[in-house]
């Protein structure tokens, strides 16, 4: 095995958990470009959405056990997605919508209350254990070119790619796209033009739901694992990687999110070479929180981040 | 913000542990305050994760530990002088986190225990055993093999199980012997356990010439290995040598798979479990890990305590709960011949213990470890860990 079969295998590790960390930080981009809020929940409504497409699945396989595994898989998804949508728009109504002309500090403190809120419902319902989620699509690995694949890999970089051009072309050209950028720019104005701030704001916390259920179910299935605290460490991922990128930026929450799992997997398989030994891959982390540094101080509203002071 | 979030967590969750436990120890305090003579009731610890990824191991190490305390009292508790006592176990959750650890470690000690089972993770048992020396309260963990636990001079660390400086070796020789490894890469989850095993592991490998070609780390809540297995596969080494727990071993065996390399994973007690074999789906066949004592499928009451098990809590045995039920039976033990529920008295008797248990014969060296400790190898095939061979 070449050294070259070896980097594209770790673009390829990159490429995967990146599209991922992408798909979850366009749900804390897009709040935060309408509505200014770190919602540090988000990661939460990942894990109910893999826990509830984990039991709907067990559902459908004790139901109708000759069910192929890719259509468990979009049972799962189905049954997660409005799960998920339904959630975060009670918790915005619930918990955001009466503090959105409070001081900054209020709702954010409110969003770590309901991160352990969540994380605690889920652990009285699914309970404390680590779940094993099932093989639903082949876990053989493929050869791709010089990388090593597998179905799953495939499905999470294909699904990430569309679903981002989808929200995209969304935000760019249909009415409910031009409402949101309107909103985000300024609320009040928006309203005045005939634009429902709430309803747009709602359907934000929505599409950035959706969003964290896909991510939640493909998660899961990826590594097999579910369980109530699973949304903290990609939470917290994807909240970097939305700053990498920009915060309120949405295709600065792509790029970042890519560019975050491609130096997490480069970081790790080249950092004892490159630091001459002197650092292993026990450095991964720091490696990425070191590349974060570097592009706040050079760039401080990230790489594609436009507005700066008055908005942080 | 991450620190901001931690300590906020840490706030809550120490509020709802506190909240939680309140009328636990509500119960546990009339003992401490009118002594031991009111109750009839020997307390004893119980701490392991009862939450976070090693949950099930912890309640398996609780299991066994409560299944001795009722069979004690079912067969009619213990006689001190002219009175009886019942066996209670207050069961404290330490979440596989040292300072949780320290914190249930002084919880028990004021409530009046004349005793602690556990810990189960090494890197929350040392921390804690200071603790239990500090108040003289003795301690015998069913599952720490850290070799640190015992050698930091407390009269009060016992543990009913091999040490990593044995089950290190043991692995060593087997990837030698079997696998035939010239050479390995090295991953270890930056814990007191994890680390020092594979520390050993190393070590002796090297003395036997084998190159270690890769030396990995990652941390005990990690889910993705690819970048480092991929780093790893580019290596070729002939073993992969894992020191961790099952919950990051079952997703790190199926990347190994999934990355198509062939070499196999050698890990330590930790893994070695049937949730392992849950998590690790399609992966778990390259698996080959020890147990720091003998197999319970080769005990002689092994098939028989495993079916109580089963009956009693409808759960299959992880690892370590035939060790903790017999840690329970070690301290009984000690209670009746120390004659008293006096601290003192009952770590000195721990010392003498000259006892035959389920998991074999057991009598503790002067630090405090067992002697003629055990390491038994499996292996796991078709879903199965199939017992191998044990040294001592």
């Amino acid at each position: 095995m070449g050294s070259l079969d070896t980097f594209f295998q770790q673009v390829f590790n990159g490429l995967v958990l990146g599209s991922l960390y992408a798909l979850i930080a366009l749900g804390y981009t897009m709040v935060y470009g309408i509505v200014n809020l770190i919602n540090f929940a988000h990661g939460d409504v990942l894990m109910v959405g893999a826990l509830t497409s984990l039991s709907t699945i067990a559902l459908a396989q004790a139901l109708a056990p000759s069910l192929p595994g890719w259509v468990l898989m979009i049972v799962g998804m189905l049954a997660a997605i409005p799960v998920c949508v339904l959630l975060s728009l009670v918790i915005e109504r619930v918990a955001y919508r009466p503090l959105r002309n409070a001081p900054r500090l209020a709702p954010l403190i409110t969003a770590i209350g309901v991160s352990i809120l969540l994380q605690t419902l889920a652990m009285i319902i699914w309970g404390r254990n680590h779940l094993t989620f099932p093989q639903l699509l082949s876990a053989e690995p493929i050869g791709i070119g010089p990388a090593t694949a597998t179905v799953t890999k495939l499905l999470v970089i294909a699904l990430s790619a569309i679903i981002m051009v989808a929200l995209l072309l969304l935000v760019q050209y249909t009415r409910l796209g031009r409402s949101m950028r309107a909103t985000a720019e300024n609320a009040r104005v928006a309203a005045l033009m005939g634009v429902n701030p709430n309803a747009v704001i709602a359907t934000t916390f929505a599409i950035g739901a959706a969003l964290a259920a896909v991510a939640g179910v493909m998660y899961a299935s990826l590594y097999s694992v579910a369980h109530f605290y699973m949304g903290f460490i990609p939470g917290l991922k994807a909240f970097t990687a939305a700053v990498l990128g920009g915060i309120g930026n949405i295709p600065g929450a792509m790029l970042g999110g890519v560019l975050l799992g491609l130096i997490e997997a480069l970081g790790a398989g080249y950092i004892d070479q490159l630091s001459n030994g002197v650092f292993g891959s026990n450095y991964q982390d720091v490696f990425a929180f070191i590349v974060l540094c570097a592009v706040l101080i050079l760039r401080p509203s990230g790489l594609l981040g436009e507005r700066v002071a008055d908005r942080a | 913000m991450k620190t901001w979030i931690k300590s906020a967590a840490t706030t809550v969750a120490i509020a709802a542990a506190l909240l939680g436990c309140g009328h636990k120890e509500q119960a546990a305090t009339p003992s401490s305050s009118s002594g031991t003579q009111g109750g009839n009731i020997i307390r004893i610890g119980h701490v392991a994760p009862l939450s976070g990824g090693d949950a099930h191991l912890g309640k398996d190490n609780e299991n066994g530990a409560r299944l001795a305390a009722d069979e004690i009292n079912a067969a009619g508790g213990v006689r001190l002088g002219d009175k009886i006592y019942r066996v209670e176990i207050l069961g404290e959750d330490d979440k596989s986190d040292p300072r949780e650890g320290t914190l249930a470690a002084q919880k028990l000690v004021d409530a009046g225990v004349v005793a602690v089972v556990g810990h189960l993770n090494s890197g929350s048992s040392i921390p804690a055993s200071k603790i239990y020396n500090d108040a003289g309260v003795v301690q015998i963990s069913p599952s720490t093999t850290a070799a640190k636990y015992t050698e930091q001079g407390f009269k009060t660390a016992f543990r009913v199980v091999a040490n990593d400086n044995q089950q290190g070796t043991a692995m060593a020789n087997y990837a030698i012997d079997n696998f035939k490894a010239k050479s390995v890469a090295i991953i270890d989850d930056r814990t007191a356990y994890g680390q020092g095993l594979v520390d050993v592991v190393e070590h002796v490998l090297k003395d036997h010439g084998v190159s270690v070609v890769s030396r990995e780390y990652t941390n005990n809540k990690a889910s993705d290995f690819n970048a480092i297995l991929t780093k790893i596969r580019a290596r070729q080494p002939d073993v992969i040598v894992y020191g961790g727990m099952d919950d990051t071993a079952g997703p790190m065996a199926k990347q190994i798979h999934q990355l198509g390399i062939k070499a196999p994973l050698l890990a330590g007690d930790g893994t070695c479990s049937p949730e392992f074999i849950k998590l690790a789906g399609i992966g778990a066949d390259v698996l080959t890990c020890s147990r720091a004592g003998e197999a319970v499928e080769k005990l002689p009451k092994g098939a028989q305590f495993m079916a109580k098990y089963k009956a009693k809590f409808g759960t299959e045995v992880q690892i370590y709960a035939p060790y903790a039920y017999d840690a329970v039976y070690v301290i009984v033990d000690a209670v009746r011949r120390a004659g008293s529920l006096d601290r003192a008295a009952i770590a000195a008797a721990v010392a003498t213990t000259d006892y035959d248990g389920l998991t074999g014969h057991i009598s503790f060296d002067s630090k405090g470890d067992i002697k003629n400790g055990a390491i038994s190898m499996f292996h796991v095939e078709g879903g199965q860990l199939n017992y191998l061979s044990t040294t001592r």
